[in-house]
């Protein structure tokens, strides 16, 4: 850590001012115990404020009898501002965390890295290699910057500059990681992605040798899709009735299936997948289809749904609730037209993340669905492919058509993945309560109404005892009206 | 809907409050004289459409329990066959042929283990750099852009991951495992036989479809789970402290080090198990990248490896009655490696002084 000497110069102004009435304390009793006060303050600002902003009240040192007058006084009267010292006016700090000259140090240990991996690459050392090139130029750009931060700054500022850059460097990694990954499925699948025809056929007319403009993996993606959308069918219900269970009634139990739900997230999917091709498939004989698959699928949603769900409704607001049941609202219309609504965005989020995850998963599906060529639209029977599948199928076979279609699969299946992503933050991504514009129009709307409804009702009646009792035994009959 | 019971006779509340002026008459606060005030018991009487609606709630998380609660029956009565018929060899044995009743799990669990350890050493460094990049350097405009950007990373499906390991990793690596292999080959890990550092010509197929290759793979995977759990552990670092550390002089890093980092120190703990529990768990990336091989390979950089998973997408479709039970024995043991890691990291989370409000 750097302390800026500039930083206890006014402790230095600090311990003048409140010197001055300790020097003249005898005079009279009332400047005595002023000043016992002026000087205990001044200690307790030293103590705790070393930047002293504000001096303590001081009695002026020339003072008489007035000035003794004067202590009874509001302190605010009789404050004087120490005069500063103007010796070498203090000029202002740059506070700036990024200076020119810091601007010059990177560039130049930027350049001085890279010369000295060139140089040891090309002309002193045997090395080779691209990524030994990049290790090498980056381990010296780290020591030539250290060395010329510790020309301009001490110990800690060195440490600082270096950390800033090794954390933007790690950034820096796993962003190009991620550009890398997706541009190189991108790369090599464009080659099958621009024919048309990759969209509109399956792959049953696709002989290992035939040119890209024969085939393509429309089978996959209707497949995906009623797998897809049988999981939801399965788990979005279920899901979210599970969530609403473990927050809104909870009770006995609620608990326990916390716990197991939380311990079916680490349930690998592959073990997901094995556990319905043992029973669904071994056992019940049912044969590989995609309906097998969707189950798969579901059982490895399901906890994923459930615990986002969960998280989103416990965020929602306990007052807003209270709010309700003090209307007199009975439970499932406050979860019905408080909680859900409330969370609605949040769940959405998370009902989307789930199909994401669904979608881009391989095990189970390898396990349950089988392989095909062909158009199987019947998820009842009969094998049937999903997209991840068949990239995975398509990457194993040898000929490079295969590779590139398996590729094209890929960044059409990301590209998907993607798209629901950008839906996810869309309807997402905002907290519960914060409604977005439209549900503010249809709130106003609906109040709007209500206020209509109520101008038309009878004039409420003044309460009397008997309308209170007529009241009391309408309550306890168990009925609401409107809510 | 909660309707407020009605005064009863004898009730001590309703006695006591009924005179709701002091009896002095000085304006003191009303003190209950005698027995102290019970709370009043609020019975809410629920009428059928809450009753249906209780009921609809509570069969959904039955039916979800029984349905998780089956998935973990089955396995374990499935895996006890065979783990009945080995004993405690299932823990021992490295090779994999159930039908001849010499099959364990010593290979598979530890090139699991291997291939999740190489991920994680990857991956924290680099998980944990970008959360503090993120939370501490990032102005806000990027800092938005990096969390949308690693949130998606996650969504990336696995085969994509394992394709560009495949196809693309590979041969980037080689060179790599290449001269790790021939300046550290003294750590045994780093070992590679049949290489051959002397010969230029050699074939480069010994450093191929290693855990090295798998573990770097599933690095990039499990990188941005872990990266937005610290995120979050950093993110609530109180700005009190933060200010105070600046306040006496700190730089950024000296304010990070001493504030941040003790802080968020839960969240890294439990960010990193969380991705081990993924890495363990991982399948068709290892699948692609690896050719599998059923002995311990304690040496990351060599050709060969396995997992559990791959193991059971490998070997699922010719197995037998008897084989299938034995595929479930190592997809308990998996899943129960997992649970613990899992549970493990949402405790340390909890615990830390970061994750008391947080999810994980």
């Amino acid at each position: 850590m750097t302390i800026e000497p500039q930083a206890i110069e006014p402790q230095g102004i600090d311990s003048q001012a409140s010197d001055s009435p300790a020097s003249d304390s005898p005079a009279s009793d009332s400047r005595a115990s002023d000043s016992r006060a002026s000087d205990s303050r001044g200690s307790d600002s030293r103590a705790i404020d070393p930047q002293g902003s504000e001096p303590p009240a001081v009695v002026q040192p020339g003072g008489n009898g007035s000035a003794a007058v004067a202590g009874a006084v509001p302190a605010a009267e009789s404050t004087t501002l120490p005069v500063r010292p103007l010796a070498g006016a203090p000029t202002r700090r740059d506070l700036r965390v990024f200076r020119r000259d810091d601007w010059l140090n990177l560039c130049g240990a930027l350049a001085s890295g890279v010369s000295v991996a060139l140089l040891l690459f090309g002309r002193i050392a045997p090395l080779s290699g691209v990524l030994g090139l990049i290790v090498v130029a980056y381990l010296a750009f780290l020591a030539a910057y250290a060395l010329l931060v510790r020309l301009g700054g001490d110990g800690p500022q060195v440490r600082d500059r270096i950390w800033t850059v090794v954390l933007y460097s790690a950034a820096g990694t796993l962003m190009s990681g991620l550009f890398l990954v997706v541009g190189f499925t991108v790369v090599r699948g464009a080659s099958a992605l621009h024919h048309p025809n990759f969209f509109t056929q399956d792959l049953s007319d696709a002989g290992p040798l035939d040119p890209l403009t024969v085939g393509g993996i429309e089978h996959a993606l209707v497949g995906t899709l009623e797998m897809i959308t049988i999981a939801l069918v399965i788990t979005v219900p279920l899901g979210l009735t599970c969530a609403v269970y473990l927050t809104q009634v909870g009770g006995f139990g609620s608990r326990f299936v916390r716990t197991v739900v939380e311990a079916m997230t680490a349930l690998p999917s592959i073990v997901a997948g094995l556990f319905i091709y043992a029973t669904w498939i071994l056992i019940l004989h049912f044969e590989l289809s995609g309906l097998a698959a969707a189950l798969a699928l579901s059982v490895m949603m399901l906890p994923i749904i459930i615990r986002a769900a969960d998280v989103v409704l416990r965020l929602v607001p306990g007052n807003l609730r209270e709010a309700a049941e003090a209307l007199g609202a009975p439970r499932w219309r406050t979860v019905w037209h408080v909680v859900l609504p409330t969370a609605r965005s949040g769940l959405a989020t998370s009902v989307i993340l789930g199909t994401a995850r669904g979608i881009g998963e391989t095990s189970p599906v390898l396990l349950t669905a089988g392989y095909t060529t062909f158009m199987n639209t019947d998820p009842l029977h009969g094998p049937q492919v999903s997209l991840p599948l068949a990239t995975f199928e398509l990457v194993k076979s040898p000929q490079p058509t295969m590779i590139a279609r398996g590729f094209a699969t890929a960044a059409f299946l990301m590209s998907l993945v993607v798209v629901l992503f950008v839906l996810a933050r869309a309807v997402g991504g905002r907290a519960p309560g914060q409604p977005s514009s439209r549900q503010v129009v249809r709130n106003a709307q609906r109040s709007a109404r209500d206020v209509i409804r109520f101008s038309r009702r009878p004039a409420p009646i003044a309460l009397t005892a008997s309308r209170v009792n007529s009241h009391s035994a309408d309550d306890t009959s168990g009925e609401t009206r409107e809510f | 809907m909660t309707a407020a019971p009605e005064p009863r006779d004898g009730d001590p509340t309703v006695a006591v409050i009924s005179d709701g002026r002091d009896p002095a008459g000085v304006g003191r606060p009303w003190v209950p004289a005698g027995r102290p005030a019970t709370p009043r018991r609020l019975r809410a009487k629920s009428n059928a459409a809450d009753r249906v609606f209780r009921g609809g709630a509570r069969a959904s998380g039955f039916t979800v329990l029984v349905i998780m609660l089956a998935v973990g029956l089955f396995l374990s009565l499935r895996a006890a066959e065979a783990l009945k018929a080995v004993g405690f060899r299932f823990v021992t044995t490295q090779e994999w042929q159930p039908d001849t009743h010499r099959f364990g799990i010593a290979a598979v669990l530890t090139g699991t283990v291997l291939i999740a350890s190489v991920a994680v050493c990857f991956s924290v460094p680099l998980s944990t750099g970008t959360a503090l990049f993120i939370s501490e350097i990032a102005p806000r405009w990027m800092k938005r852009a990096l969390v949308t950007l690693v949130d998606l990373m996650a969504a990336v499906p696995s085969v994509v991951y394992g394709l560009w390991g495949l196809f693309f990793l590979q041969g980037q690596v080689v060179g790599l495992a290449r001269w790790l292999s021939t300046w550290f080959g003294w750590i045994p890990i780093f070992a590679v036989d049949g290489a051959d550092p002397t010969n230029p010509l050699a074939t480069a197929s010994v450093y191929t479809a290693s855990t090295f290759i798998a573990g770097i793979t599933v690095s990039l995977m499990v990188a941005p789970i872990q990266c937005s759990v610290m995120r979050e552990a950093f993110s609530q670092a109180p700005p009190g402290e933060r200010e105070g550390a600046y306040a006496l002089g700190a730089t950024r890093w000296g304010m990070v080090s001493a504030v941040v980092l003790p802080f968020g120190k839960g969240g890294i703990i439990g960010g990193t198990m969380l991705g081990l529990g993924r890495a363990l768990g991982e399948t068709i990336a290892v699948y692609l990248i690896i050719s599998p091989v059923f002995q311990i390979q304690p040496h990351i950089l060599q050709n060969g490896a396995n997992s559990v998973s791959a193991l059971i997408a490998l070997r699922y479709g010719d197995a037998s009655g008897f084989g299938m039970s034995a595929l479930m024995a190592a997809g308990l043991a998996l899943f129960i490696l997992t649970l613990i890691v899992n549970f493990t990291a949402s405790s340390i989370v909890a615990r830390s002084r970061s994750g008391a409000q947080s999810e994980v």
